[in-house]
């Protein structure tokens, strides 16, 4: 019996079209657009001017707080402007713009292929390499590394949780680098290993990759402390609650943290980062992006820098189909629709998935029928219709104590509602007010 | 590149099911009841389950389009189908039609539509219909025609259910043994060689449509199984302390609307809890009130009013029966 979280969960279609497409590295855009907040946390403070010029790699806006993190110009020109501009989720925000000149990097940085296995720093001295090198969590969410690695006082990690799930439909740029950079990702995970001061690190992989699993498995025999564990296909199994107990069967408690267990979860992509940041000094300047969708003319996980603008992909895998409906950064379940192809790539951008006019729209929303699915695919065991009935009444008070927070918002509700229901769009309205009068609350 | 794009807020995917999909499965399901109500009591259920649906059907597209004013009419979406076909199974097939049309009237108009339609009602529509024919008309709804009547209608032969002889005998003290010969045997229960209503005679045929709605994922198993489970240990444990004045708990499952009742009453979505651990509470309720009733009270039969009575505590159970929660921190 493969392992699996063991509460609700859905199977939508995988759609995994693109996974056989190696990584291509894509052409530099002419112009990056580089937000100084691509990570969960305080936005980054530019420290460069118009008229600057910069190198690949060099720093162009800095932390401005623990959970806030480095970031880098990835490629090299002459700072154009700082100013607005529209990122995935649609609002403005603050942006260096440079104009591409060359491709000139920094010195420091080695740009060899070789792998390099040997590493001799401190744990604190990883630490302090990654939030320099500005890597994030590459999953998605974005939490910058260096925080979740500096375990706080009196709490105590005994596991390492690397996130080879991908459980999102559509997307497959963590499947490539399984397969193409799974040295590094090894070496990345004992340097976390390190940075966290555990002996164990478990690779959750889904078993709809097998090659992941072998290539995993023979290199985890001939490195002691890191186990493979296939995983059956279940949707939400990428979300670090659901991972931890499907691997290590330990409840996160509700409004707690993976490490309350014990345990630290990093996707894979953020493991080859810290791989990058720590032993070749590259900060994190460009990440795999999956192109995909079913009238994308060619699917493609491209190797993109940061700020190149989403049309670019685009253009590279044959151009907009023309039935195209909506355009998304990230999977079809937890990705946001972009209202704009100029939206750069960020940090936090695994793919972008189009999908033809015929499934962007809504279906009409029908009465609830009661049929309590709703309730029996919620990951976190919460109802979601009641909590979308109770948002529409304004019952503030009974949204919380119906543990709206607790939910994850990975859509399995809203996907398996037969009468269409709008659920997760009313609990996340509920959510936030909720967290405006808690925050109002202790003030 | 200049297309306008879609936005809305994910999820940007969806299950290929639906309400249609979720009632016509039920419909489907009860097909093979269908057809043994057919096979035993001829013409008198086709013209009962035909005037239940189209009136049941006709009644909501009236309330829809003329009361309530709505745009959409949504007699398609199967809910009013299921609604006509559960009234039909609840009712004998020799009904006057006057009593039928009554009977989807109070279903559809009183049942469901006064509440505000789908989803809204908080008791099985069909058992309202039932109950409401039953009080006004109990000469009508208690004469049940025998199986085999094919081509009689109003003028079938009629006789009681086993369930009401075993109920009369055991008033006048005779004892469950001696009264076996009175009554179809276990084969012909199963089968549904019996009087009774429409849908509820045949056991094996509700099975199969319980194991059709199991495998296409319309319903859990939950609520028929504690229903029939508790019906079964109850009435066994009456039956142990006294075989003479009690009937065996085989009896009790396959008579009457146990099987109907916890496979296709009890299990409406809308007037059944929402949690697992509910369902099962609302299960052994219904269990328990049937045979209380059976057993001790003055109707033979128990089963629509226990699911009634159940309804009623659904909202209760829904607010205090919560599934459980992750990570959920024990105080
Ligand atoms: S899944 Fe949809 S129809 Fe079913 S109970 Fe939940 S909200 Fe209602
Ligand atoms: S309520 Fe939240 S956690 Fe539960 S299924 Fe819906 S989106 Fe997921």
């Amino acid at each position: 019996m493969l392992k699996t979280f063991p509460k609700g969960g859905v199977h939508p279609p995988e759609n995994k079209i693109s996974a056989g497409a190696a990584i291509e590295t894509l052409p530099l855009p002419t112009t990056a657009t580089i937000p100084i907040s691509q990570h969960l946390g305080a936005p980054s403070a530019p420290t460069v001017k118009k008229g600057d010029k910069v190198k690949v790699g060099q720093i162009i806006a800095q932390s401005t707080g623990f959970v806030s993190t480095n970031i880098h110009s990835s490629v090299s020109g002459t700072v154009q402007k700082i100013d607005d501009s529209i990122d995935a989720s649609g609002y403005k925000r603050k942006a260096v713009i440079i104009s591409v000149e060359g491709d000139e990097w920094d010195e420091n940085i080695d740009r060899s292929p070789e792998l390099k296995k040997e590493f001799s720093l401190s744990g604190p001295d990883i630490i302090k390499k990654v939030l320099e090198n500005g890597v994030v969590g590459l999953g998605g969410a974005t939490f910058p590394t260096h925080v979740k690695l500096s375990v706080p006082k009196g709490m105590k990690a005994d596991v390492l949780i690397l996130n080879g799930v991908e459980c999102e439909p559509y997307l497959t740029s963590d499947h490539r680098i399984m397969l193409e950079k799974a040295d590094e990702i090894i070496v990345g995970t004992q340097i976390l290993m390190k940075a966290l001061d555990v002996k164990k690190a478990l690779i959750g992989i889904e078993n709809n990759k097998p090659d992941a699993i072998e290539v995993f498995s023979k290199l985890a025999d001939k490195n002691p402390g890191i186990e493979v564990h296939p995983l059956k296909v279940q949707y939400p199994q990428g979300g670090e609650k659901q991972l931890i107990k499907a691997l290590i069967n330990r409840e996160v408690p509700s409004g707690g943290l993976p490490i309350a267990v014990g345990a630290v979860v990093q996707n894979v992509g953020t493991a080859l980062a810290v791989y990058e940041a720590v032993q070749k000094n590259k900060p994190l300047i460009e990440r795999v992006v999956s192109l995909t969708g079913k009238s994308v003319k060619k699917p493609a996980n491209y190797l993109v820098r940061i700020g190149t603008p989403v049309a670019e992909l685009i253009e590279a895998s044959g151009g907009l189909p023309d039935d195209t409906g909506k355009v998304i950064n990230g999977g079809p379940m937890m990705g946001k629709a972009l209202n704009s192809l100029e939206v750069p790539v960020t940090k936090g951008t695994s793919g972008i998935l189009i999908i033809p006019e015929l499934e962007a729209r809504r279906r009409p929303v029908q009465n609830c029928i009661r049929c309590a699915r709703c309730t029996q695919v919620c990951p976190m065991g919460l109802e979601p219709y009641l909590l979308m009935t109770l948002t529409q009444k304004s019952m503030w008070d009974k949204v919380e104590t119906n543990h709206a927070l607790d939910c994850i918002e990975c859509g399995s509700c809203a996907y398996t509602c037969p009468a269409d229901r709008p659920l997760l769009d009313y609990i996340r309205l509920g959510k936030t007010t909720v967290s405006k009068l808690i925050r109002a609350r202790k003030q | 590149m200049n297309k306008l794009l879609t936005i809305s807020p994910s999820p940007h995917n969806y299950g290929d099911d639906s309400t249609k999909k979720v009632m016509y499965g039920v419909v489907i399901a009860m097909i093979p009841a269908m057809l043994v109500s057919f096979f035993y009591f001829g013409i008198g259920a086709v013209v009962l389950t035909l005037t239940a649906v189209v009136s049941a059907l006709v009644f909501e597209y009236l309330i829809q389009k003329f009361i309530l004013k709505k745009k959409e009419v949504s007699i398609t979406d199967g809910s009013a189908l299921v609604t006509g076909i559960l009234l039909a199974f609840n009712l004998p097939s020799n009904l006057p039609i006057h009593l039928i049309i009554i009977g989807a009237f109070v279903a559809i108009a009183v049942g469901k539509m006064s509440f505000g339609g789908l989803g809204q009602n908080p008791f099985n529509p069909a058992l309202v219909g039932r109950v409401f024919l039953l009080i006004s008309f109990p000469v009508q709804m208690t004469s049940w025609p025998k199986p085999g009547a094919l081509t009689a209608y109003l003028d079938a032969e009629t006789g009681a259910t086993p369930l009401a002889i075993v109920k009369e005998a055991l008033k006048n003290g005779e004892s469950f043994s001696s009264i076996t010969e009175k009554i179809p045997g276990y084969a012909d229960l199963m089968m549904g060689n019996m009087g009774g209503s429409l849908g509820e005679i045949s056991a094996i045929a509700l099975l199969i449509g319980f194991a059709y709605m199991l495998f296409r994922k319309i319903i859990t198993w939950h609520i028929p199984v504690s229903v029939l489970g508790t019906i079964a240990i109850f009435s066994g444990i009456l039956w142990l302390v006294n075989p003479e004045t009690n009937a065996d708990p085989l009896f009790h499952l396959l008579t009457g609307g146990a099987m109907l009742g916890a496979i296709f009453m009890a299990t409406d979505m809308v007037t059944s809890p929402m949690s697992i651990k509910g369902q099962v509470i609302f299960g052994v309720g219904i269990g328990v009130l049937t045979i209380v009733i059976r057993v001790f009270g003055a109707y033979p039969e128990g089963v629509s009013f226990a699911i009634l009575i159940m309804n009623a505590f659904v909202p209760l159970i829904n607010a205090y029966v919560k599934p459980k929660r992750f990570g959920e921190v024990v105080k």
